[in-house]
């Protein structure tokens, strides 16, 4: 039976919102069925962009989880973070580049990415821990934006320090031709490195999770985040987890940047600002502060970032639909935290906070 | 009390530290600024660029401050020693200042690390070693900084009648030969040549200019520490009414001579000027939104867009892009032509209203920093369907909106940027009214009450949604006005202008200026949009000076440059009370 009162109850705001929902939905189902009615995909192409978006899943959300981390404890943006994963990623080439051009990535394959992967872990971890005590350390106990600000700030000078010191040129990562060749699974054919890349996010994250849920200073980390002074009463040194907290932030952004790196074959230094809005969207959209959020977000957003343009746009008929791959995503992410405002996986920080 | 031990457990622990571990600290700090400055190229670009002609360039400055400052400091963070100890330790910091710049020549010298570092040319090499060869140099460089570090130290030392008017003097000849190039252009007159002539050729500042603007900042500098306190005191004795004239009047004076000053000093100024006005616009709005309801908003560009757009949309004549529109359709199928601006400009103002009012359905619900994101992402939907070919047939796509006729009123054509200036400062001064108006108003005290608090406000009767949804539709008001003002100036809108990036200077400058406070928009706008601008010359090192003064300021001043005097008065609280708990819990260690 239809409630009454609850009819009578709502407010143009109301109508709205469910409007827009059923609008959304509408045109979701409608373009799903029109692409394929239409057929003009086939179902290789199919698998492919699901690859490629579990690819930029994963390295979504290797970013998104130094985002969700550091909310979690510090109740902060951290809005530099996507600059910290181009710091990483930069850096690294030029281990990668000497490295390609003698020759030695293609014989040592796994020495050549370990070294290049540590390499660009470490200026990530030692970028993140440099603008935490610069930016975010004096404003511990503000309640303000000026942490937010400061953020912003310490973004500009890690992108334009990194414009002046390795120049504005975009500079290209090396082929490797195990990286380049087809895999064939079950009759498709896949590019090795994006195998590769979200095996390897799977397992970073898989550490990670073990680092946070197993160890000592992961369940002082899920303490801090839980409440800071009671954690502090009893005995844990907030400091350290926080520094902890940055630390596997910026090797997790490590990973990521080095990921992108040989995925994109190129690197500047504004590489870091939209992968960073994305991730911390990724973050948004899992439940910020959330570990596995985070990880579910970026493979939700990769996901429907590459297979949306296709399955809801171009059925219903519009053109260029690879043009609108943003719009799917933030409207995605709008609608999320319009329904369901504390993310798919849900967190109690989003009264709590407010 | 369990209060006050977790108060105490946040406090950064003192660690008592010898006065050497001090000082090297501050003169590894000089260090660290000396290879930062070097490796990230500013030196390449500010070595060609004179202080004073032909004696020190703004680099060489940048260097000397450097070293004068690590003196300082060391000498500031061991005021407990004596004057001659102070001395040593400042030579010290200086010291391993200077050593900075002698391993980047010994670097430079030795290695080739260009591949990397791409500002490490032989050119900065020959830079920093004077063209001697590199061991003399960095000798010469070590050297130099024990001797300026020590007179950082003995600045410190000597009594503010000298040091205050020394110091002063010296920043003043820095910052005229900064601006030297604007100084220049701004006073193109013909009585004015000799002067001119005199302090400045086109390179920079002469050298007897520096030594006269010097004299004139020291003498002033010291007629005022010697005399301003009785000033002071003489302005603070009399009455409330003659008082409040002297200030009227002072701004007064001030306001006339800004109004002049674009007309004197020429177009680039307004332009500049307007640049800062419309900033300003668009600070008041968002203002309206943070700064009273509360509500952080990331995608204000979208109404800025908006306002930019709508104007497009009514005023280009019969382009075979815009018309195609349907309300552009209508009304020309209605009154047979398209729209004047300013005719449009209110059409652009509603379409801003109702944007903001559409914008913030959506979000009402959302809170806190999930606002931030969610408006973050309404703002790029609105930027990634203006510049797609999907709505190219309505927006132009990429390529944007052209011939956007100039603003006409009553046969006068606004078509200078000093007449646009004009526009602009007649719209932010009247936007200024109203935000002001508002915040004193009923609504506007909604605002303040839900920002504190939305649950008590509205068990207090307020109205969350309408509330909320005035304050985004105002706001969006502010931008929409700055937009069809940003329309007309360009004669021409593309979707590539409405970046993210905006909005995020918008924030900034809000809080930059002292989130809630009118005054504090107009500052902030000034020092974040203005500055920036005066100085193009540096190219994209702007951004990173952008960024470096973000966070000093936040740093120094976290409530803005010109906060509102009610968080003034809740920081003075605040500080209060926490000092009160510091001292009980002072107490508390003792027994």
């Amino acid at each position: 039976m239809i409630d009454i009162e609850r009819i009578k109850h709502l407010t143009y705001v109301d109508v709205t919102l469910w409007l827009m929902r059923a609008v959304v939905v509408l045109l979701v189902l409608a373009g799903t069925l029109g692409t394929i009615m239409k057929g003009r995909y086939l179902i290789e192409q199919w698998v492919d962009m699901l690859v490629f978006g579990l690819t930029m899943g994963g390295i979504y959300a290797l970013v998104a989880l130094g985002y969700t981390m550091v909310y979690g404890i510090l109740r902060l943006i951290n809005f530099a973070h996507g600059d910290i994963f181009m710091t990483g990623a930069y850096t690294a080439y030029f281990v990668a580049g000497p490295l390609g051009k003698a020759g030695f990535l293609e014989e040592h394959l796994l020495v050549g990415m370990v070294l290049i992967t540590v390499t660009a872990m470490a200026v990530c971890t030692a970028f993140a821990l440099l603008v935490e005590r610069l930016c975010y350390r004096p404003f511990r106990h503000v309640r303000t934006l000026a942490p937010l600000i400061c953020a912003i700030g310490a973004s500009f000078v890690l992108q334009h320090s990194f414009r002046g010191m390795y120049g504005s040129t975009v500079r290209a990562y090396p082929d490797v031709t195990l990286f380049e060749s087809q895999v064939d699974i079950l009759g498709f054919n896949f590019l090795f490195i994006q195998l590769l890349v979200i095996a390897a996010a799977m397992v970073s994250m898989y550490a990670l999770y073990l680092i946070v849920h197993k160890t000592k200073m992961g369940t002082a980390m899920r303490a801090v985040s839980e409440d800071r002074d009671a954690s502090a009463l009893m005995g844990i040194d907030v400091n350290k987890v926080i520094i902890f907290t940055f630390i596997l932030g910026g090797s997790m952004a490590g990973i990521g940047g080095v990921m992108y790196a040989f995925v994109f074959k190129q690197v500047y230094f504004f590489m870091g600002f939209f992968p960073g809005i994305k991730a911390f969207s990724a973050a948004v959209l899992g439940g910020i502060g959330n570990v596995p959020g985070a990880m579910l977000g970026g493979f939700f957003l990769g996901v429907v970032e590459s297979v949306g343009p296709a399955l809801f746009l171009d059925g219903l008929g519009i053109v260029a639909p690879y043009q609108l791959r943003d719009l799917i995503a933030f409207t995605m992410l709008v609608m999320v935290l319009i329904f369901r405002p504390q993310g798919i996986l849900g967190e109690r920080l989003a009264r709590a906070r407010a | 009390m369990a209060f006050d031990v977790i108060a105490s457990t946040f406090q950064q622990k003192a660690i008592a530290k010898t006065p050497w571990r001090k000082t090297v600290e501050v003169g590894l700090i000089g260090f660290g600024l000396m290879i930062y400055f070097n490796i990230v190229g500013l030196t390449g670009q500010f070595m060609e660029r004179w202080i004073i002609e032909s004696m020190a360039t703004l680099a060489h400055t940048i260097f000397l401050g450097i070293a004068i400052g690590a003196g300082a400091l060391a000498a500031h963070r061991n005021e407990t020693l004596s004057p001659g100890a102070r001395l040593v330790h400042a030579a010290l910091a200086g010291l391993i200042a200077g050593a900075g710049l002698a391993i980047l020549v010994e670097v430079l010298n030795n290695f080739n690390v260009r591949f990397m570092f791409v500002a490490m040319s032989p050119k900065l090499l020959a830079f920093l070693s004077f063209g001697v060869n590199a061991e003399l140099a960095s000798l010469a460089l070590l050297a130099g900084g024990v001797v300026l570090g020590a007179f950082g130290g003995m600045l410190y030392s000597v009594p503010g009648i000298v040091r205050k008017p020394l110091v002063v003097g010296l920043a003043s000849v820095w910052f005229v030969g900064l601006f030297a190039e604007l100084i220049l252009l701004a006073s193109q007159f013909e009585v004015m040549e000799d002067i001119r002539n005199f302090f400045f050729t086109w390179e920079g500042q002469r050298l007897e200019g520096a030594i006269v603007v010097f004299c004139v900042a020291v003498g002033l500098s010291a007629f005022w520490t010697a005399r301003g306190e009785s000033i002071m005191t003489n302005y603070r004795g009399k009455g409330a009414r003659q008082q409040k004239g002297i200030r009227y009047s002072l701004w007064l004076l001030a306001g006339v001579l800004f109004i002049l000053f674009p007309m004197a000093a020429g177009s680039f100024f307004g332009q500049v000027l307007m640049l800062v006005g419309l900033y300003a616009l668009m600070g008041m709005g968002l203002n309206i939104e943070i700064g009273l309801a509360g509500l952080l908003d990331m995608g204000f560009v979208a109404f800025f867009a908006t306002g930019a757009y709508t104007i497009a949309l009514f005023t280009v004549p019969e382009s075979d892009v815009a018309c195609v529109t349907p309300p552009c359709d209508y009304l020309i199928k209605i009154i047979d032509r398209p729209l004047t601006w300013f005719e449009a400009l209110p059409l652009a103002m509603l379409a801003s209203l109702v944007m903001g009012v559409l914008f913030g359905i959506p979000v009402l619900k959302v809170r806190g920093d999930y606002l931030a994101v969610a408006t973050l992402g309404l703002g790029e939907i609105i930027r990634v369907v203006a510049v797609s070919d999907m709505a190219a047939p309505m927006l132009g796509g990429s390529q944007g909106l052209l011939s956007i006729p100039r603003p006409v009123l009553f046969d006068f054509e606004f078509s200078d940027p000093i007449h646009l200036f004009y526009l602009t400062l007649v719209s932010t001064i009247v936007a200024a009214y109203f935000a002001w108006a508002l915040e004193n108003s009923r609504l506007g005290r909604a605002w303040m009450a839900i920002r504190e608090d939305e649950d008590v406000g509205q068990a207090l009767g307020v109205n969350l949604v309408d509330v909320k949804l005035l304050a985004y539709g105002l706001g969006a008001v502010f931008a929409g006005l700055a937009g069809a003002i940003f329309a007309a100036m360009l004669a021409s809108i593309y979707p590539h202008s409405f970046q993210l990036l905006i909005s995020i200077n918008i924030l900034a400058l809000i809080i930059v200026g002292g989130i809630g406070s009118l005054p504090g928009v107009i500052v902030g706008s000034a020092m974040l949009i203005g500055t920036p601008e005066l100085l193009r010359e540096f190219g994209e090192f702007r951004f990173l000076a952008y960024g470096i003064v973000l966070v000093i300021m936040m740093r120094v001043l976290p409530l803005g440059l010109w906060p509102s005097s009610v968080r003034k008065r809740e920081l003075q609280t605040l500080e209060e009370a926490e000092r009160l708990l510091k001292d009980r819990g002072a107490e508390g260690q003792k027994a």
